[in-house]
């Protein structure tokens, strides 16, 4: 056996590569995105003494104020869809999937093995003015105008979005259903709870981890899309994630972009941490 | 509950149609012979996937996103190693907190990684190239690396190792000769799965890439030509059928990785529960 300090050396040394890497590549770059925030661009030269206007200008302009809470209720909205969609999916593989358990996991990711671009691309398609939608429907008779509350608005955006993020949410879910004890279900059902409520009683609190998790790996980098605001959302879609990459392209004001940046992770990151310290308490009080 | 399993089925069956639509139509318009994307539909034909054949900006496109796949696969297995190995193997203090911080570009936005380095390169003053994106692409692979890695390192037989130890076979023999070959389908399953992800990452590679186009820029450049679609869709048709393929090669090393190193027959759930 390895004593303690020998087990933690050798730890330290295997572990270094993939952490200096990440050091050198990520958290120092994230450090100069800070930097550069703070720092002013007068058209072509860089001034580099800080100052906060960026953010002074980032938080107080209408657009940008409109553009992060747009991306953030956008993205709220996305994640309690495809939460709420994948459940009943994650319940139906982990209770009833039996033998097919991981064909029907397979199954759920394989349209995901595509490129996303043109998958994006394709709900274009469905969702267009001359689209499928459209077009059976008025094939059908149902309608006769194409209905244009489909596309180019948020409406387009949430949904392709919910599409999108559909396995990154059911796999959490279904992990932590799997997890529980189906021993505590038959108590339920002993102590005379019926289906209904052993479901709100027992295995819903029990998989709540999961949706914890789902909610976070959805939410998180949801606010930060660019290409489906930018394909399906029109004008009134756009996300702040357009305008950092506005900020860094067109405009050429790489520390405002900065800024608004750091701005969306940093309320990203409290929201989701707020979310975590929230349904922790919740957690609590019901046990 | 066999009445709940019935609206469940129900519920599953739709819920596919809606993971699935999209997916159907790239067929259709792949063969469809009008060079508008809408129904409905006119003939049948191959023309747009000769137009692929002979579209040379394609070629160049796929070849340095191929190229850039390879090296970021290598690369943030080669780096998964090192972290499955210490994180299954070692205890040391802080161990979670850095797993945590390697496996966080997991959540974080794509655009933030694609700015942070982008925003390195022009301060640094170096031009942007193909290599540029393979640094964003191994950040962002490197942590599925590290969770497929960690599962095969996870279910190895710790035994084997002491014998061969015990067997006088040093520390570093040991590592190739026993560990290596025994991990060896976990890291082709993650090596492919990199590779899926590099190849198909959009936003890294518009922020990193110059002069050396990717094939996901490429597409988005055509995306805004009318006129091209139809031979994008023949494109998305041939990289669907690709990547099941692929898919299919990973699955199946995955599934010998988990019978070749644990005789138990767990360890699907727990490959899985790593993940999250």
């Amino acid at each position: 056996m390895l004593s303690l300090n020998q087990s933690a050396r050798r730890g330290y040394a295997l572990i270094s590569p993939p952490l200096i890497y990440s050091l050198v590549m990520l958290a120092a770059p994230l450090a100069l995105v800070v930097l550069l925030s703070l720092w002013s661009q007068n058209y072509l030269e860089l001034d580099r003494t800080f100052r906060l206007d960026n953010y002074i200008e980032a938080t107080s302009e209408p657009l940008y104020q409109l553009l992060l809470t747009r991306s953030l209720v956008i993205s709220g909205i996305v994640t309690i869809c495809t939460v709420i969609l994948a459940y009943p999916i994650a319940y139906y593989v982990a209770m009833f999937g039996g033998k097919a358990k991981s064909l029907l996991l397979l199954l759920i990711t394989i349209p995901f093995w595509t490129s996303y671009l043109i998958r994006i691309f394709l709900w274009k398609v469905i969702l267009g003015y001359n689209g499928v939608i459209n077009g059976s429907l008025m094939g059908m008779g149902i309608i006769e105008e194409p209905l244009t509350f489909i596309l180019y608005n948020a409406n387009a955006v949430v949904l392709t979005l919910a599409h999108a993020w559909a396995p990154f949410a059911i796999l959490p879910i279904y992990v932590s259903l799997t997890k529980i004890d189906k021993s505590l279900l038959e108590a339920a059902r002993d102590l005379g709870d019926n289906a209904f409520q052993r479901f709100i009683r027992v295995t819903l609190p029990l998989s709540m981890p999961g949706v914890i998790a789902a909610t976070l790996v959805v939410f998180i980098p949801t606010v930060g899309d660019y290409v489906t605001p930018k394909l399906l959302g029109g004008t009134d879609g756009l996300m702040i994630a357009n305008m950092i990459q506005v900020q860094f392209g067109k405009a050429n004001n790489a520390p405002l972009g900065s800024a608004l940046a750091i701005i969306s992770m940093f309320t990203v990151g409290i929201i989701s941490i707020g979310f975590v310290l929230l349904s922790r308490k919740i957690g609590k009080i019901k046990n | 509950m066999q009445k709940a399993s019935k609206f469940l089925l129900l519920y599953a069956v739709l819920y596919f149609l809606f993971l699935y639509a999209p997916i159907f139509l790239l067929p259709i318009f792949a063969f469809n012979d009008s060079a508008i994307i809408s129904f409905p539909l006119s003939g049948v034909t191959l023309d747009w996937f000769f137009l692929l054949w002979e579209t040379e900006a394609l070629h160049d496109a796929l070849y340095n996103s191929v190229m850039i796949a390879i090296i970021a696969a290598t690369l943030s297995t080669a780096l998964g190693i090192f972290a499955a190995r210490a994180a299954t193997r070692y205890d040391f203090p802080g161990k979670k907190g850095i797993t945590g911080f390697l496996l966080l570009p997991i959540v974080l936005p794509e655009i933030i990684v694609g700015v942070a380095l982008l925003v390195v390169m022009v301060q640094l003053g170096l031009s942007l190239s193909a290599w540029t994106v393979v640094i964003g692409h191994v950040l962002i692979c490197t942590p599925f690396a590290i969770v497929i890695l960690s599962s095969a390192f996870k279910s190895f037989d710790m035994s084997l190792e002491e014998a061969s130890q015990d067997l006088g076979v040093g520390k570093i023999g040991t590592f190739f000769r026993v560990i290596l070959p025994m991990v060896t389908p976990g890291l082709i399953s993650s090596f492919l799965i990199a590779f899926t992800i590099s190849l198909d990452e959009f936003i890294i590679a518009f922020f990193l890439t110059g002069t050396d186009v990717t094939l996901p820029v490429y597409i988005w450049g055509q995306l805004r030509f009318p006129a091209r679609l139809p031979s994008v869709m023949a494109l998305g048709f041939l990289m669907v059928t690709l990547s099941l393929i692929l898919l299919a090669i990973a699955e199946y090393f995955r599934r010998r990785s988990v019978k070749y190193t644990n005789i138990e027959s767990q360890n699907t759930t727990q490959s899985e529960e790593t993940i999250f």
